[in-house]
């Protein structure tokens, strides 16, 4: 079992809470020691498990999933600790790995209880990561919700402004949505092979068998892809996300809305859509109304704000929105943009998140209207904050760029003219984005200095810049050379795609 | 008579054993400090009694013409039982010795052994009048236990209260029994009435005798509508008490549930019960919830947190098979050690400073860590948080009640899932209380006792590895489906 390297993305996060487990909350040193420690080892296993992915898949081997592995959990209902990896998650280990490093540096000063918070934020990590190898439904599940409820303290506890409501609002949308979800999964486990076999959790056997009854795979599609649409910040189930990402303390509105927001994505493409292909044909249209509305009213809506991290709530609501609208075009190209735009909301987002944790921890306000000038103040974070503006405008040269031009290529090839309304409706928010990103970098960056106090304000601290510089280069990374991301995932989108096509 | 066929009942014997050691040491020990060694001697003994009862295996046989069965499934059950009631006698080491209670100390574990020794009975028989046996003997001793703080007003009320409606309840089940036995043909075998319903027509009459059943039984696990009792005595009854009756009671009396219904009434499956018990399932768990958002005393909001357990452990019986009832047992072992963690904190606070409200939990956090840390995962297994054991034991009962692929089964666990959400919303209450409300901690800093500290830790341990190590549910439900009870499982519904 601990052969495998995959087992280790779950074992690493749990040794860093067993190291904090014996630290004191006052040694911040050992703390850190151990967090640092524990995010390196994370980076490398991902950058080598890439490696090792990439090397493989060029000897020819063109599995579905590689790295398999699977042993029985709770043998009366057939429940399998099941791991594997595709090209997607692979990257999307990739993309956690770098947000729980830079996360750690964001939170350098954590204050108060700095061992009780990243215990919580470690065990937040588990879920994320034991999320992105298994392949067994129920563990999936089981970390998804990991994943999920550290959260409220993380927000209750060091989170800022109206917290406590933030914090229980959040818990408790994402629970709800949990809750639709389980029971998508449970049709989906008593459906999962013919009558008389012995049913599965394993995703690559349910789609295999393909047993599941179609007069079944309307109400499960809906189940599933609204459970994991709450998370993906869907509309009308967004509502959690502007007051939770807002209260949230730095690292952990950089973790949510980097990684956590990708798990719903993640999920409606590998359960929803794979296992229920024939209702993702019949039913896509609700979801493309409902995730078009996402993307405009999320742009809209950022235009009007005035706190730093609504707008960037906001940004991500929209921004979400057209990695599930992508998905729903069932073609690969869509979909191979969706996959890129995860990584790129990904980390621009941490990014800004990480940045305006910094800006608000000097500043003391987030609100717009009170600050001005900063990029005379702070050179420095000024212009990561122009590079984060720019990659989600979507500036050639960086993440954005690549993974909206392949979302909306991929979504224009369906010709009939309601995919195409809906399209030409989703592009239009390319337009309004810059109008926000633009405003906020002209009143925030530019301009007169807006109050002499921020005048004696400090530059990024090493740490910082750590943090800063490591999404810096992701970003610019896929900006500059997509390539190498497609050959990753070029073998990922085939069995979903083929089963999609059966099922017409 | 064969008096070889006593050996059968070993899990009786063992507490029967206990019951009299513990009874003549306490007659034939001076008042005072010789009676000192009564506490360490009960517990010790009782845990030598509870691993007996794990490790000897269950014979099998039916016992006194059948009125008498210990099977693998039961005795599991036995086994669950006994590590509650031996956390509940480590967190009440305290209390007993306290001076109030100290002298009478004796009788309080007697008198929970009697009540252990009729559940038993109550899940091993298989002939109505062994049940009610095992069911007053469970029950009449209970309200001695309630009424145990003798110089609290509360107390006697709760007692006054428990009394009351344990006769009324047993009226009712008697009376229900008396219809089945008319139309079984005159006998009170589970087999024989199970065998009349079979071939016999249902008329009013007999839904009326079900209802009576189910409602007589209702009571004892306070199921939605008859649970207007449970949060007045969960909160006059000595803290210990609560606990014992909260889960030990409880699950005695869910199995015995599952067992009559599905066994006797089996026949009556889809014509009769399962709608009742759907209403009834939904009722108690959303009733059970909605009050118990608003509640401020920890042992009232414990007692409507543990209605909608209950509601959460008759799904069991909603999926009526084999893996129902392993979820069940599994689901009732995670409700013990996740309940008795949450009373062995409240116990401790109480016993130390004798505070009892969730705004006095306010700041625990910076007092008192470890108990805060240990209520939160508490909190969170009794809510369905993984990698606790609660989420896997609310799963797994899931799974087994939508194995048959029913919509409206499907539908019952939506609205259980829903309620999940609900009740997340109140445990986090209490979370919310201990780690970010309240700039100054109410409570000071403490260190409870050493046994006290055993009984949360070995909640504790519970909680953290039973989910994740699946030993207790393979136990379960090997033992389940070792059982007479499976074979018969199969024959009477479908």
């Amino acid at each position: 079992m601990f052969g495998n390297i995959l087992i280790w993305f779950v074992i690493v996060p749990i040794l860093m809470m067993a190291g904090l487990g014996v630290c004191r909350n006052s040694s911040m040193n050992a703390i850190r020691t151990v967090m640092v420690v524990g995010s390196t080892v994370l980076m490398g296993l991902a950058i080598w498990l890439c490696c090792d992915f990439l090397r493989l898949r060029e000897m020819g081997v063109d599995d579905e999933m590689l790295f398999t592995g699977s042993w029985m959990w709770y043998a009366p209902l057939n429940i399998h600790l099941a791991v594997g990896v595709d090209g997607i998650s692979v990257l999307m280990l990739l993309l956690s790995a770098v947000i729980v490093f830079a996360g750690t540096f964001a939170s350098w000063k954590i204050n108060p209880l700095p061992k009780n918070f990243f215990l919580w934020f470690a065990l937040l990590s588990t879920g994320v990561f034991g999320f992105f190898i298994s392949i067994d439904i129920f563990t999936m599940f089981m970390f998804y919700e990991v994943a999920l409820i550290p959260m409220y303290l993380l927000i209750g506890v060091w989170g800022t402004g109206r917290k406590e409501y933030s914090a229980m609002k959040l818990t408790l949308m994402l629970m709800g949505g949990s809750a639709f979800l389980m029971l998508g999964l449970l049709g989906i486990y008593w459906h999962s092979a013919p009558e008389g076999m012995e049913k599965t959790w394993n995703i690559l056997e349910i789609a295999a068998n393909n047993s599941v009854d179609p007069s079944w795979q309307n109400l499960l599609f809906c189940c599933t892809f609204v459970g994991f649409g709450v998370l993906g910040a869907m509309f009308p189930f967004h509502t959690w996300s502007p007051d939770g990402h807002a209260c949230a303390p730095t690292a952990v509105s950089m973790l949510h809305a980097g990684v956590l927001m990708k798990l719903g994505g993640y999920g409606c493409f590998r359960i929803a859509i794979y296992l229920l292909p024939q209702a993702a044909n019949e039913l896509a249209w609700i979801f493309i109304v409902l995730t078009g509305i996402s993307i405009v009213y999320g742009a809209f809506s950022a235009c009007v704000q005035t706190d730093l991290k609504y707008i960037n709530a906001y940004s991500s609501v929209s921004h979400c929105g057209m990695v599930l609208f992508a998905i729903l075009m069932l073609n690969t190209t869509a979909m191979t943009g969706a996959i890129l735009q995860m990584l790129s909301h990904g980390l621009m987002t941490a990014l800004f998140f990480a940045l305006i944790g910094m800006i608000y921890g000097r500043t003391h306000t987030r609100d717009i209207r009170q600050m001005g000038g900063l990029m005379k103040i702070m050179p420095y974070l000024g212009v990561c904050y122009m590079i984060a503006g720019f990659a989600s405008l979507g500036l050639p040269g960086l993440s954005g760029f690549v993974a909206e031009m392949t979302i909306f290529f991929g979504s224009f090839q369906d010709a009939d003219f309601f995919h195409r309304a809906f399209v030409i409706a989703a592009t239009c928010s390319i337009v309004i984005t810059a109008v926000y990103i633009l405003r906020v970098v002209g009143k925030l960056l530019l301009g007169p200095v807006y109050d002499e106090h921020h005048l004696a304000l400090t530059d990024a601290t090493w740490f910082e810049r750590l943090s800063t510089v490591t999404l810096i280069l992701c970003i610019a990374g896929i900006g500059c050379f997509p390539n190498w991301i497609n050959e990753t995932i070029q073998f990922s989108f085939g069995p979903i795609v083929n089963a999609i096509q059966n099922a017409i | 008579m064969d008096y070889s066929q006593f050996g059968a009942m070993i899990p009786e014997l063992i507490i029967l054993g206990i019951f009299l050691v513990v009874f003549l040491c306490d007659t034939f020990s001076k008042d005072g400090s010789s009676k000192k060694f009564l506490t360490p001697l009960t517990t010790v003994l009782f845990g030598l009694g509870t691993i007996a009862i794990w490790l000897v295996p269950a014979c099998g046989n039916e016992v006194f013409g059948g009125m008498y069965v210990n099977d693998t499934a039961t005795n599991a059950l036995k086994a669950i039982l006994c590590v509650g009631v031996f956390i509940v006698f480590l967190q009440s080491a305290k209390w007993v010795e306290s001076d109030e209670v100290a002298i009478r100390k004796g009788e309080f574990y007697e008198l929970l052994l009697v009540t252990l020794f009729g559940m038993f009975l109550m899940v091993s028989a298989r002939h109505f009048l062994l049940f009610i046996i095992g069911l007053e003997a469970a029950s009449l001793p209970l309200a001695a236990m309630v009424a145990f703080n003798k110089n609290h007003y509360e107390s006697h009320e709760a007692a006054i209260k428990y009394i009351l409606t344990a006769c009324f309840s047993s009226a009712i089940l008697l009376f229900g029994l008396s219809l089945v036995y008319a139309f079984s043909g005159g006998s009170l075998y589970f087999n024989d009435i199970a065998v009349a319903l079979y071939s016999g027509n249902i008329n009013g009459l007999l839904i009326c005798a079900i209802a009576f059943v189910l409602a007589g039984i209702g009571f004892k696990l306070s199921l939605v509508p008859f649970h207007l009792w449970t949060a007045d005595v969960y909160q006059g009854a000595p803290t210990a008490v609560t606990a014992y009756l909260s889960v030990i009671s409880k699950g005695a009396a869910a199995v015995a549930f599952f067992i009559i219904f599905v066994q006797c009434f089996g026949a009556l499956y889809s014509e009769v019960w399962e709608w009742m018990l759907y209403a009834v399932i939904i009722l108690t768990i959303t009733v059970g919830n909605l009050f118990a958002i608003r509640q401020k005393n920890m042992k009232r909001f414990m007692a409507f947190s543990s209605i909608s357990q209950a509601g959460y452990i008759m799904l069991g019986a909603m999926a009526a098979d084999s893996l129902g009832l392993a979820s069940m047992f599994f689901y009732i072992f995670v409700y013990v050690v996740s309940n008795l963690g949450v009373f062995s904190v409240i116990s401790m606070i109480e016993n130390k400073t004798g505070k009892i409200g969730m705004d006095d939990y306010n700041g625990l956090h910076k007092t008192n860590p470890w108990l805060s840390f240990a209520m939160t995962l508490a909190m969170f297994s009794l809510a369905g948080i993984p990698p606790f054991a609660g989420f896997f034991s609310k799963i797994l009962i899931f799974t087994s009640v939508t194995g048959s692929n029913s919509m409206a089964l499907y539908m019952l666990v939506l609205i259980a899932l829903i309620n999940t959400i609900i009740s997340l919303y109140y445990y986090l209450l209490v979370v919310k209380a201990m780690w970010i409300s309240g700039d100054e901690p109410v409570i000071e800093n403490f260190r409870s006792d050493c046994s006290e500290r055993l009984a949360l830790g070995l909640c504790v341990a519970g909680i953290i590895f039973f989910g994740l190590v699946p030993y207790i549910y393979q136990y379960c439900f090997d033992a389940v489906s070792n059982s007479a009870l499976a074979s018969m499982l199969s024959i009477t519904i479908g």
